[in-house]
């Protein structure tokens, strides 16, 4: 007979084990799902996990891209981890990325075609306060009337995708397109455009700005009040209020701080690796980040590995689909599995397992 | 814009079509949140019960196996999330987005070779002498079948849930386990029945949008009707007739959106395809704002049999 015993102090060995023993785990499942779609398992993790870095083919290309693709889900999932770490549950980052991609592209099409350095900080603050506001929506109605904000920021994930949909093929159309749905493509507009920091590193100016807020993070949860108010409103949220911590402080914080995030990095995107607005420009990070901060144990310097971590199932998966032929989906299931797992053996945390003979009462 | 395009009977009709997999979806999900356990991956498991059911009705000739295999689907998926958060006790708003995330990748991955593809669908089911009254019989009698199961379905929820033993054991269990268990009921074995309970009703719910109501398959069909369906669990207090009314309503709102987009609604159409969602947040709202009455206490907390 197994049964679970709690144990007096969170296990420290088991909170760092967690995250490695999902992932093997993830991978040998995953293996028998590579087989199952009928290529050789073992080539198929070696040309996820270790292709896009030391392969001499490609190492050139992907290693870039591993930081291209990581920034925003760290940025992204470092906004989410505060909130999530309170229980205030932001599940629609996605919606909160495409504002701040709306914004920030829209601020910088502004002022086309003047090169002034100023034009690129503002679409920085643009799509901060885009993402902003637009998790500021879930926040105040959580406040005020205490709606439930998992299915109002959700729910708002959709109305930013009609929202980008319709600004596409109107409002930030390119007015040189000829006619095609898409704005003008920022990356041929040099002052508004989110180039490499450092030639060929992927190195851009998101990649920068989730590294700064890492740091930030960091200083906030284990140096600073309001960092230990959310450690305290999530895990005893009574306890938090006899304190004199203000749950609805707490909600605005968290929800906006998220949504500058997202709304940053959704920025940094349309206005770097993705260069224009399109109909389809948003490709999910704001839902695999919500993996990211958890693979990352909603820990600031957790959450910078698990992004590169989460970065490298992308590279790794296009690079199987061109070359094995597996399907992207899969490396989406992938992915969804990881956090399974994680959440699966997350048990050893809180709880010894202890195997007993049933006893006869 | 003209109006007069739009039949009233047959936009009825179709409102009963639309709704019925919001309302079997938040059905599963009343009884699941009924037993005290929220679970958020009712979208991933629709999706993932929308091309099973899709797959078998192709591969079959009959809609009705691909029914019956996305709801052993659906309750596959809602075990695994039963596992996790009963028995290994994680968090289970993080457990339910993440059935969510597999559901999705799972059902694009199965979906890649059905793409294009018409299934058969159900046939009609014309009530006798029912479906005869002039107009009426039109709007509510002259469906699929799956229709009027779903609304036999509401009745039979409601019925146990208020009037048998088992009903007054699983609204025991939701409103404190602690209570339940000390009373010698099995927590853990009944909560575990109502999520795959949960789950069949969702695997149906996306079954009976890619066999009936499009009938196709495209990736990431189901566009939130989970996530709406969870609102509607919220919208109806956790009343099963009630659900019935917010998924219908639900329903009305996206055959009028529809319609108004055919009928040349001077209003861009991505601002009727954003309705849906905007007037659920409002309705949200309108409920929240007088209180969460009907929630079960003991919600999304987790129960773990300590001695």
């Amino acid at each position: 007979m197994i049964r679970l015993e709690k144990r007096a102090q969170p296990s420290q060995f088991w909170t760092f084990a967690t995250p490695f023993l999902a992932v093997i785990m993830t991978m040998i499942v995953g293996g028998i799902m590579f087989a199952a779609l009928g290529s050789d398992p073992f080539e198929a993790i070696r040309t996820i996990f270790w292709d896009p870095l030391f392969s001499e083919q490609f190492a050139a290309y992907s290693r870039p891209q591993l930081l291209v693709k990581a920034g925003p889900l760290i940025l992204i999932a470092i906004g989410l981890s505060l909130g999530f770490k309170a229980g205030i549950w932001n599940i629609g980052a996605e919606g909160q990325y495409i504002i701040g991609a709306i914004c920030g592209a829209g601020m910088g099409l502004a002022f086309y075609p003047s090169e002034s350095f100023v034009i690129f900080p503002l679409m920085i603050l643009a799509g901060a306060l885009g993402g902003w506001a637009w998790a500021m929506i879930p926040a105040v109605l959580k406040v005020r009337f205490g709606t439930n904000e998992i299915l109002v920021s959700l729910m708002l994930v959709y109305v930013a995708e009609n929202l980008l949909a319709s600004v596409s093929s109107g409002l930030l159309k390119n007015p040189d397109g000829m006619g095609f749905p898409g704005s003008r493509n920022l990356q041929q507009y040099p002052a508004a455009a989110n180039l490499e920091i450092f030639q060929s590193t992927g190195m851009h100016w998101g990649v920068l700005s989730a590294f700064i807020a890492v740091i930030f993070a960091y200083a906030l949860l284990s140096r600073h009040m309001f960092g230990f108010q959310i450690r305290l409103a999530g895990e005893a949220p009574r306890a938090a209020r006899f304190a004199g911590v203000r749950p609805s402080r707490i909600v605005f914080l968290c929800l906006g701080i998220a949504g500058a995030l997202a709304g940053m990095a959704g920025m940094f995107e349309v206005a770097g690796p993705a260069g224009q607005i399109t109909i389809d420009f948003n490709s999910g990070y704001g839902f695999t980040a919500i993996i990211v901060a958890f693979l990352g144990r909603l820990h600031p310097i957790g959450i910078l590995f698990a992004g590169l971590l989460m970065a490298l199932t992308y590279i790794g998966g296009e690079l199987a689909s061109l070359m094995l032929g597996i399907p992207s989906a899969a490396i989406q299931l992938f992915q969804g599995m990881l956090l399974f797992f994680l959440l699966a053996t997350d048990v050893f945390i809180n709880f010894r397992i202890r195997f007993s003979k049933r006893e006869v009462v | 814009m003209d109006l007069s395009s739009i039949n009233p009977v047959l936009l009825i009709a179709s409102l009963m079509v639309s709704a019925t997999p919001i309302l079997l979806a938040a059905l599963g999900e009343l009884v699941v949140e009924k037993s005290g356990v929220l679970n958020l991956g009712v979208e991933g498991m629709m999706i993932t019960g929308a091309i099973c059911g899709f797959a078998i009705g192709v591969n079959t000739g009959s809609p009705v196996l691909g029914f019956m295999f996305s709801a052993l689907c659906g309750a596959l998926l809602s075990l695994a999330f039963g596992i996790l958060t009963q028995y290994l006790l994680s968090n289970q708003v993080a457990t339910g987005l993440g059935l969510t995330l597999v559901g999705l990748g799972l059902s694009s991955l199965i979906g890649k070779p059905y793409e294009g593809i018409k299934s058969p669908t159900l046939q009609k089911m014309e009530l006798p002498l029912l479906s005869d009254i002039p107009i009426f019989g039109k709007m509510f009698f002259s469906h699929d079948p799956m229709v009027y199961f779903s609304v036999a379905l509401v009745a039979a929820v409601w019925a146990v849930l208020k009037f048998s033993r088992a009903g007054l054991i699983l609204r025991a269990v939701g409103e404190s386990h602690d209570a339940a268990h000390a009373l010698g009921y099995k927590v853990v074995r009944i909560r575990m029945l109502a999520i795959l309970f949960g789950g069949a009703c969702a695997g149906l719910a996306g079954a009976y949008i890619s066999l009936v109501r499009v009938p196709q398959w495209t990736e990431g069909m189901t566009a939130g009707a989970g996530w709406i369906a969870l609102a509607i669990v919220v919208f109806a207090s956790w009343k099963p007739w009630r659900i019935l009314i917010g998924a219908y309503l639900f329903g009305g709102v996206t055959v009028l959106q529809l319609n108004l987009q055919a009928a040349g609604a001077k209003v861009p159409i991505e601002v009727l395809s954003m309705s849906p969602y905007l007037i659920t947040i409002t309705v949200l709202v309108i409920i929240s704002a007088r209180g969460n009455h009907g929630a079960p206490a003991a919600l999304g907390k987790i129960f773990h049999a300590s001695r």
